[in-house]
């Protein structure tokens, strides 16, 4: 009995998938199947939470992999590939936001943040009298004496 | 009745912190001994309350009492013991409770064990601590008071989500709370400062534990989360960006740069207002995290317990704190003497690019985590930000900052000498550039990012190392001298030799598995042999079990190398009936060279079974490196204990 309701158990609710890629799905020449995955991982999964199609076991990111696969088979290039998912899905499908105006702050404002802080710091630096005041050196007696200390 | 007192003891700690800020503020208003004595001593009680009340959900889950709501949504009567404890703080309110009850710990910490702080200042930083927990318990009894009643309770409950049925994730809450809530301290330490216009290197001192704490806890927990997504969501990823992910993430960086900058200002009475700043930012950004979690603003993995509602009345206390935090420092932040005592080559000028760094990178990740929010208010578009822009934008500071740890270490404070550093450091850049050749040379293709990895690891490990020697004089002096020298040290050299060491593990798991990871997906029949990289796995069965709260189909797998075996490996997919939902369990085999990972797939029909198999080299050193780095910084945290150096530091201020 005990053995009965396990395997009910298991019929009824093991049909839900738990991995992404499944074998039937995967192309046979090794190249465009890497450039497949590649361009999978950059692909959001639209019905999941934050998930890639590459990841994701939903029905829907399926069969964004296997259009993926039959687009490449098809001699399509990556771009293609990526323009016509956002034609059809929007811009929402990229993880990657595209590069244009709408987007500048988003990739620029790291580099740009650099540059100010660095300049800032640098007057900073040219402002402060530090430099000026005398390296207060240690003295060669007094020198030789520390020496002497460390070397007992 | 045990429900009832815990209710009726939240409420009283409600109550108790309106008194404590009576209490502290007339006390420093009028300057009254005695008020802002009994001031402090009210935090003890506050703690008292609080516990008493987390103690008694604790029961009410242990027992399941599914007369409280609570309880029914998060619990079950089979589930095991450690995870009706942890379901106490797997889900919202409860983990909201969990927040005020470290909150509360760490006031009565504050008020009872650091009593070289003057009372006076004391009661200042108790006043807005209790002013936060004030907020939060208020937030907890009006939005989501975990003793809600149900009029007909059931006879059982709905079993917590069992993704988090997990030890890895019964810890990591806590530990990322303790982290979020050591922050509050410097938070109000800062604003106390702010007030009180004495921010110097006695203020640093007695902030700097607390950071340090924050910082540990914040290190473990999110390695903790990252290893338990490695093992537990399928497919070993260990990171993804995720905005709860990266609501972690960003107050490490921001604590970590703090961390340096309260250095600069305890050794040398620098950065003062930059380090004020930096703990007002920390807090803030810890508190947006918890705003990220609760209020499903953001689509995330992690939207287990999401409430617009009660999100909004976080995003209140958010800018209440925030804003009031960053009001008082444009306010009084004048007051604050700066300066700018060292020269271009120096310890100080390393440390402040450090901070840079590390502070810009989290803006870099606060951007993107929240460009999808802004670009949605402003043009109406949906976008996403996902892993793809992170690594292009986050890596280069990590490259940069790995780059400058050996030099920042090399150079002595407030003048250094750049050619004796640079003499120093030949050695290990030496060895790392010739190890990084050696590993080009030895993959297959040209892709760089391994390399380059492995060589900043080694830049870091080997440029730390050698500080460690040149500082106690190995070669230019006896041996015996030198190792008089080391174990003469003060512990926070070691400690953060120790956190440095760390961060080089820790680059190079994260080079090695993403240049080096092999994976194979396939369809295996039962009794099938096949090869991946240089292991051979062999599928013996796959048979169905039962646990104590699911059931299961184990596959039996075992592995060869070179014909001798290598593991036996049980990869199972399980089913929750009562949560109505699957989960993967991966085989792993782990190793410090590499891990065996293996996911078992959809039956396939006539006995085969489609299976992923993953070799994943170096991977553990990601979670090593963030181990060693927690311990490098207890360790640096245990040099400040002796009661000698407090008196010491009570005659400075």
């Amino acid at each position: 009995m005990k053995r009965f309701i396990t395997l009910f158990v298991l019929l009824v609710f093991l049909p839900l998938s738990v991995l992404g890629v499944e074998p039937n799905e995967i192309l046979d020449d090794p190249q465009l199947e890497q450039r497949a995955r590649d361009i999978s991982q950059n692909i959001r999964c639209m019905v999941c939470q934050n998930e890639n199609i590459d990841d994701s076991a939903a029905e829907l990111a399926r069969d964004f992999r296997i259009l993926i696969r039959e687009m490449l088979a098809e001699g399509n290039t990556d771009q293609q590939i990526y323009d016509y998912i956002e034609d059809r899905y929007g811009e929402f499908a990229l993880l990657k936001p595209r590069f244009d105006p709408k987007n500048w702050i988003l990739y620029f404002s790291g580099p740009i943040l650099i540059i100010l802080c660095l300049i800032l710091i640098y007057r900073r630096y040219r402002n402060s009298k530090f430099e000026e005041l005398p390296a207060n050196d240690l003295t060669p007696e007094e020198k030789q004496k520390i020496e002497e200390l460390i070397s007992k | 009745m045990i429900t009832e007192i815990g209710h009726l003891s939240l409420i009283l700690a409600l109550l108790v912190s309106v008194l404590q800020i009576g209490v502290l503020g007339v006390g420093y208003a009028k300057n009254i001994f005695n008020w802002l004595y009994a001031g402090t001593l009210i935090a003890a009680v506050q703690f008292g309350f609080i516990g008493i009340s987390f103690l008694s959900i604790t029961w009410a889950f242990v027992n399941s009492d599914f007369s409280l709501a609570l309880v029914t949504n998060n619990s079950h009567t089979l589930k095991p013991l450690l995870y009706k404890i942890s379901g106490v703080w797997g889900n919202h309110e409860g983990s909201m409770l969990l927040w005020v009850l470290v909150l509360s710990f760490f006031g009565f910490l504050l008020a009872v064990l650091q009593r070289q702080i003057p009372l006076r200042f004391k009661a200042l930083v108790l006043f807005f601590q209790s002013a936060i927990t004030l907020a939060f318990l208020s937030f907890i009894l009006f939005t989501s008071n975990p003793f809600a009643r149900l009029e007909f309770p059931p006879f059982n409950g709905y079993d917590l989500n069992p993704l988090l049925q997990d030890p890895g994730l019964a810890f990591h809450p806590p530990l990322l709370y303790l982290g979020y809530v050591g922050l509050s301290i410097s938070f109000s330490f800062a604003l106390a400062g702010l007030v009180n216009g004495n921010i110097n290197s006695a203020w640093a001192s007695w902030v700097r534990p607390w950071t340090l704490l924050s910082w540990v806890f914040l290190t473990l927990g999110i390695a903790l989360g990252s290893w338990w997504a490695y093992y537990e969501l399928g497919w070993g990823g260990w990171w993804f960006w995720d905005p709860v992910e990266n609501a972690s993430f960003m107050p490490w960086l921001i604590t970590t740069a703090l961390l340096h900058s309260t250095l600069v200002l305890e050794k040398r009475d620098q950065l003062t207002k930059w380090t004020v700043l930096l703990s007002i930012l920390a807090f803030s950004l810890s508190l947006i995290g918890t705003f990220l979690v609760r209020s499903g603003i953001i689509t995330s993995v992690h939207s287990f317990a999401s409430d617009p509602t009660r999100g909004i009345y976080i995003l209140v206390i958010m800018i209440l704190f925030t804003g009031g935090g960053l009001a008082l420092y444009l306010l009084l932040g004048k007051k604050i003497r700066g300066g700018w005592a060292f020269s271009f080559w120096s310890r100080e000028s390393a440390l402040i690019s450090n901070n840079l760094l590390l502070v810009i990178s989290a803006m870099v990740v606060f951007i993107g985590t929240f460009w999808p929010l802004i670009i949605e208010t402003i043009h109406g578009d949906k976008i996403s930000v996902g892993p793809p822009y992170f690594n292009l934008t986050f890596t280069p500071f990590m490259i940069a900052l790995s780059l400058l740890l050996p030099f920042g270490v090399s150079l002595t404070w407030k003048r250094g000498n750049i050619s004796r550093a640079l003499k120093s450091l030949i050695a290990p850049a030496v060895l790392a550039l010739v190890l990084a050749i050696l590993i080009l040379s030895l993959q297959t293709g040209m892709r760089m990012l391994g390399p380059v990895g492995l060589m900043l690891a080694a830049w870091i490990i080997l440029g730390t190392l050698w500080e460690l020697t040149v500082k106690v004089g190995i070669g230019k002096h006896s041996l015996g001298k030198s190792l008089r020298w080391l174990k003469l040290l003060p512990r926070m050299e070691y400690g953060k030799s120790m956190a440095h060491l760390g961060f080089g593990f820790t680059i190079i798991g994260i080079a090695s598995i993403t240049s080096w990871e092999i994976e194979d997906i396939r369809v295996v029949q039962i009794g099938d042999t096949y090869q991946v990289g240089s292991y051979e796995f062999q599928l013996l069965e796959v048979k169905e079990i039962r646990g104590p709260n699911y059931f299961a189909q184990m596959g039996e797998f075992e592995v060869f190398q070179d014909n001798s075996l290598e593991a036996r490996m049980f990869p199972e997919k399980r089913v929750y009936p009562v949560a109505n939902s699957t989960t993967t369990e991966a085989a792993i085999d782990m190793g410090l060279l590499r891990d065996l990972y293996i996911v078992l797939g959809d039956f396939q029909g006539e006995n085969a079974w489609a299976v992923r198999t993953y070799i994943k080299p170096m991977v553990n050193w990601i979670w090593i490196g963030a181990f060693v780095m927690a311990l490098g910084g207890c360790i640096s945290l245990s040099g400040r204990f002796p009661a000698l150096r407090s008196r010491e530091l009570r005659k400075a201020s």
